[in-house]
């Protein structure tokens, strides 16, 4: 019964995430995104079935090795976009991610989680090693470079800005989209959630059952 | 004209002996890394209307109120105050994913268990410290809720 109040209550979110799929493509895609990284550099993004969300990256793990969605294969992937600079939504996220992992329990073995930064120049592979350890020895930090992490973004439709002010750290403050994206173990877009829309337990659950679903199947 | 004056300087005077804020549940986060900014949490409420002009804590250089956003595109972003109203009577909290003080420019890393100062300056009610509790990285706010 959880469940079935739990997919009602992300209908509208489903919904709302299409039209940012559409307003955010063509308003920030076309010309933020690719006009700062290196258009030549990036594929189009690839569009399969309905979903606009392609689940394409190269990137490189916070243990150095590079890595595709390929190397998740097999498992269901929970994908958040932040960066460690971000002091309130990103690790109240990540912790959120890492309780959902652990009240799956065993059936969190089939649970990929991982956190892409969306900026790599100061995230690097040393950083996003401490900073995903603080959270749960199963968190996978991902970064690379701009161009890679522009790819991931593009892909994913998420978006971000970088802000400039003196007064922010670095120099820069930057706003991003808080969705948590669930992949399936075939590595098709399945949905997407946000922290704070359902305590970790009804998420949890929402993803045992889909497990349960897709070993019937 | 001295006369207005005194009566002007007593009715400050009694004004910001008046005015109460009750700064309750104060906590920060831990920090992963040191270079990284912290953030804090706390409950504000005052009895007259006021505003929270500044914060300041030994332990970072400097302190931003931070509103947090969140769009119908669900894009967060972060809104730096210069000054936090408080209208008299109303409870306003700041917990993660919403409102925050950043600390920035770190000391040292907010280690679990240790605690700091932190002096929140009210337009009337004046400068008000408390102690700030360094709770887990994942913590969602003190124990005892309110």
């Amino acid at each position: 019964m959880n469940t079935a109040n739990n997919t009602g209550g992300l209908r509208p979110i489903r919904r709302l995430l299409w039209a940012t799929v559409a307003g955010t493509a063509l308003a920030f895609g076309a010309a933020a995104l690719w006009r700062a990284f290196t258009p030549s550099d990036l594929p189009a993004p690839r569009v399969t079935g309905e979903a606009a969300i392609v689940n394409s990256y190269s990137l490189t793990d916070h243990a150095g090795r590079s890595v595709t969605p390929d190397s998740y294969d097999g498992q269901w992937q929970l994908v958040f976009f932040g960066f460690t600079f971000c002091p309130n939504i990103c690790p109240t996220t990540l912790a959120y991610i890492a309780s959902v992992m652990d009240i799956l329990g065993p059936e969190a073995d089939q649970v990929a989680p991982i956190f892409v930064t969306v900026d790599p120049a100061r995230d690097t592979v040393d950083v996003m090693a401490e900073y995903v350890a603080a959270f749960h020895p199963r968190l996978i930090g991902l970064t690379g470079t701009e161009a890679q992490a522009a790819e991931a973004t593009a892909n994913f439709r998420v978006w971000y800005e970088r802000s400039e002010g003196a007064d922010a750290p670095d120099g820069y403050l930057m706003a991003h989209s808080g969705y948590i994206y669930l992949m399936r173990p075939d590595g098709g877009f399945d949905t997407v959630y946000r922290e704070g829309d359902q305590p970790p337990e009804a998420l949890a659950d929402e993803i045992l059952m889909r497990i349960e679903r897709d070993e019937r199947s | 004209m001295k006369l207005f004056l005194a009566a002007v300087c007593t009715a400050m005077f009694s004004a910001a002996a008046l005015a109460e804020v009750v700064v309750s549940d104060p906590w920060a986060r831990a920090s992963i890394l040191a270079s990284r900014p912290g953030a804090a949490y706390l409950t504000l409420r005052s009895d007259a209307d006021d505003r929270l002009l500044s914060a300041t804590t030994p332990v970072a250089d400097h302190v931003m109120i931070h509103a947090s956003e969140t769009d119908a595109d669900s894009v967060a972003r972060m809104i730096h105050l210069d000054a936090l109203d408080l209208p008299a009577g109303r409870m306003v909290r700041f917990a993660p994913g919403g409102m925050h003080l950043m600390l920035m420019g770190l000391a040292g890393k907010l280690d679990e268990g240790a605690s700091f100062p932190l002096t929140l300056t009210f337009e009337r009610a004046g400068a008000i410290t408390v102690g700030v509790p360094v709770l887990g990285v994942a913590a969602t706010g003190p124990e005892v809720e309110p």
